[in-house]
């Protein structure tokens, strides 16, 4: 396999075809629409469905379906598209079934612009619509990234019935790097809770309606039970310089990369710093986090591209154990690397260490 | 010999459809959903495709309705079922999907997802029950609502200067090029009930020789939310409604008359 | 080494396919690379610029605040990256179009007349490549040698009959640089 050069939207377009995906549906909105367009040509040529549908709202409302016909499906779309699709979302995790959303986030709220943002976490990493659940969310930081993860949630979605987002923003779906793409996957068979007609079996229903409490309640603790299993076996991140580091920068996707960018200059100056990236966004990678803070990490540094939403998941691990800051970036500014390297001599300032106590 | 009680044996007048399970309905009194039920269901055993079949039920007072049809089923979210027989259909080719819904369902919450399902063509059939008001949350106002008509939420009833008219969506989807059938009937006479079921068997036949989007209205009674007794209900869709909402063929297209003639 | 490359210029000068040429280049070469593009509402005719990292280890942030080398191909372009050139750096200028001067004695400069040097060649659209051998000439951020072959190979099917017409401008860009500038 040779590395390619490829856009982040393509490359995850192609990876979903790789992976078996069979039904696409999806509406366009910058800056996903490459991916969309990606797909309209080559579900195509593959002979299975790509569906430009005439709203987000439509467009997930196709994916559940499918969903229930027991095909490999998904959307994509940009913040404003993904909160019309929280309906769906909704009805999807009731009706326990696998799909896959990409989010290539964009700056908000509102119509707000079509730059880099993460304005989105609160969105898919709490529920993603009403009611008690939480969706798998995975988020890349590179091309290639970008293609395993792509592979990755749809064999979670598989293996959990459930939902999985990938999300990324315009800087990685705009962004071209070398990146090798797999082979292509054989289509997997309809699973066996599939509604594709009752041939020579008792008829099957897919609901979300569950009228008594008893039910209702059941269902809830039955999602629960699963979303445990998730959180403790699921838990991805990537790390770097972390051995020795008493600073720790904690940042995912964009944020996360351009913060690898800060780390390998606080080491230049002698500061021990060091990145933890999550890779998953729920499950929080908790506990790699706690044992980090129990291994000599003095303070850390949580760099979003918005006014501080993962923090609140650093917090609830680290409670008021170390200081926790944010550099936070809003509107689809990107954070340099120069800008936050500030802010971690401040805080090694802050927490005494200089040069001369660490070199 | 045959006696006259061995050929009253042997003679099935009246089965329970195939298509139908045993569960007993939870539809009022004088509703007449369960008729359209019925008539659907017939329709799938008379073509036998009840095990290649799937039922994408409304929010509203179908919303059960996957219980009463022995047919795999989905629940959509409200207005969505379009959609979603949409990504079923798509994703199983040779299944025969069909939606039925309610006028709130339908003609409200859900116009966009009905219109571009009839604008892609897709090969689903609908099954438009309009009853003039919304049943299952207790009686208020519907597109379909008659101009005057009481409603919870129109209590003096409909004013056109406050709520606009009703909409003929049938009518409005019979404009549309991927629509290959588009009817009204009507449930209030046992001429018009068998008209019904004739306008279901060749809206199903459209999508098994995949012509299009095909979809029949079929005008129903609710006499809870009405105030009027079944009887006096079925009376009301002739006086009030059938005048609104004509019965007629908005369109049949070519591919449909020629399937019609060549069977 | 860490080069980051910054193409700048109208939409429709070719700044974004000079970038993606740098960038399969010295993927070519087997460096790291990261290709980014500014990206906004307009289609034609507004400003475009594009950032390409080369890099022999990963690359982490692909959004740099200086960079080493600017290839400016409008007089915008030249006012916002000018200063944004890490001392020691390379300014590449479109000087058929850009009215500015660099106003930095910190940086090497190349006076490049690209747009009316492509016009004799025969097609304006040339001044891209002319633009990149010239900055190539002064600051080997690939060889030159593939650029040629990354551009042999890259070329749009439907812009093949021009490969020998770009090459050339490679050669013009490279031409025009060593008049100005010697390298070590």
């Amino acid at each position: 396999m040779t590395a390619q050069l490829m856009k982040g939207n393509v490359a995850i377009a192609e990876a979903a075809v790789r992976a078996g995906l069979q039904a696409y549906f999806g509406y366009p909105i910058t800056p996903q629409t490459e991916l969309l367009e990606h797909l309209a040509m080559r579900m195509v040529e593959l002979d299975r469905v790509f569906v430009q549908a005439e709203s987000e709202v439509a467009a997930i409302n196709m994916v559940y379906g499918a969903a229930c016909a027991g095909v490999r499906t998904m959307t994509s779309s940009s913040s404003p598209g993904v909160s019309l699709m929280q309906e769906g979302f909704s009805y999807i995790a009731a009706s326990e079934i696998p799909c896959v959303i990409v989010d290539m986030m964009r700056g908000g709220p509102g119509l707000g612009n079509i730059q880099p943002s993460q304005g989105d976490y609160f969105q898919v990493t709490r529920s993603a619509g009403h009611g008690d659940y939480r969706p798998i969310v995975l988020g890349p930081a590179s091309v290639q990234e970008a293609i395993d993860l792509t592979i990755l949630a749809f064999d979670l979605a598989d293996k959990y019935r459930h939902l999985v987002f990938v999300v990324g923003d315009g800087l990685i779906g705009q962004m071209m790097e070398p990146a090798v793409m797999p082979e292509m996957r054989p289509i997997r068979p309809h699973p066996d809770w599939a509604v594709d007609g009752a041939v020579g079996r008792p008829k099957r229903i897919i609901t979300s309606l569950n009228l008594t409490t008893e039910g209702c309640e059941q269902a809830n603790k039955r999602i629960q039970a699963r979303l445990q299993i998730i959180r403790e076996n699921e838990q991805r991140s990537a790390e770097y310089d972390t051995e020795d580091a008493r600073i720790l920068i904690i940042g995912y996707g964009t944020a996360g990369r351009v913060a690898q960018s800060s780390v390998k200059m606080a080491r230049q100056m002698g500061l021990p710093v060091g990145l933890l990236r999550p890779i998953t966004l729920w499950p929080f990678p908790e506990d790699r986090l706690r044992s980090l803070v129990d291994n000599g990490v003095e303070a850390i540094l949580v760099v979003e591209m918005n006014a501080g939403q993962m923090i609140e998941d650093v917090r609830l691990v680290v409670g008021r154990d170390v200081p926790v800051e944010l550099h936070g970036r809003m509107g689809g500014a990107v954070p340099l690397p120069d800008d936050i390297v500030e802010q971690v001599q401040e805080i090694a300032a802050q927490i005494g260490l200089t040069r001369a106590s660490v070199v | 010999m045959v006696t006259l009680q061995d050929e009253l044996v042997r003679t099935v007048v009246y089965e329970h459809p195939k298509a139908l399970t045993e569960v007993p309905t939870h539809y009022c009194p004088g509703c007449t959903h369960g008729i359209a039920h019925r008539l659907v269901a017939e329709v799938i055993d008379e073509l036998d495709i009840r095990e290649h079949t799937v039922v994408v039920v409304p929010v509203g007072c179908a919303v059960f309705a996957y219980d009463y049809f022995n047919l795999d089923g989905v629940e959509a979210p409200h207005g969505r079922a379009p959609a979603m027989a949409t990504g079923i259909k798509r994703s199983l080719r040779d299944r025969i999907v069909f939606t039925y819904q309610g006028d709130g369902d339908l003609a409200a919450i859900g116009t966009a997802e009905i219109i571009h399902a009839a604008a892609r063509g897709e090969n689903i059939t609908t099954v438009f029950i309009n009853n003039a008001i919304y049943g299952m949350t207790g009686g208020q106002m519907a597109p379909t609502t008659l101009p005057g008509q009481q409603t919870t939420s129109s209590p003096r009833g409909r004013d056109i200067r406050l709520a606009g008219n009703p909409l003929r969506i049938t009518e409005l989807l019979a404009q549309i090029d991927g629509t290959c059938y588009a009817v009204r009937r009507s449930l209030h006479s046992v001429r018009e009930i068998r008209r019904a079921k004739k306008a279901l068997m060749t809206a199903f036949r459209t999508q098994v020789n995949g012509l299009g989007f095909s979809i029949v209205e079929l005008l129903s009674s609710c006499p809870t939310n009405w105030g009027i007794t079944p009887p006096d209900s079925l009376k009301w869709i002739e006086d009030n409604m059938v005048p609104f909402y004509p019965l007629n063929d908005f369109k049949v297209s070519d591919s449909v008359l020629t399937m019609e003639s060549g069977a | 080494m860490e080069e980051a490359v910054i193409f700048a210029g109208f939409g429709g000068q070719g700044v974004l396919f000079s970038g993606q040429l740098l960038a399969h280049a010295a993927m070519a070469e087997g460096k790291y690379v990261t290709w980014i593009p500014s990206y906004g509402p307009e289609m034609r005719g507004g400003t475009a610029n594009c950032t390409v990292v080369v890099s022999d280890e990963p690359i982490g942030s692909p959004l740099v605040s200086r960079y080493s080398v600017a290839v400016v191909f409008n007089n915008p372009s030249m006012l916002k990256y000018r200063s944004l050139v890490k001392p020691g750096g390379l300014l590449v200028v479109n000087t058929s179009i850009v009215e500015a001067v660099a106003e930095r004695d910190d940086i090497t400069v190349l006076s490049i007349p690209a747009t009316s040097s492509a016009s004799d060649l025969g097609e304006v659209k040339l001044a891209n490549m002319i633009m990149c051998g010239a900055m190539l000439a002064a600051r080997p951020v690939v060889s030159v040698d593939t650029l040629r072959s990354t551009l042999t190979a890259k070329l749009p099917g439907g812009k093949r009959h021009l490969l020998e017409v770009n090459l050339r401008a490679v050669e013009e860009g490279i031409a025009l640089a060593r008049g100005q500038f010697m390298p070590a």
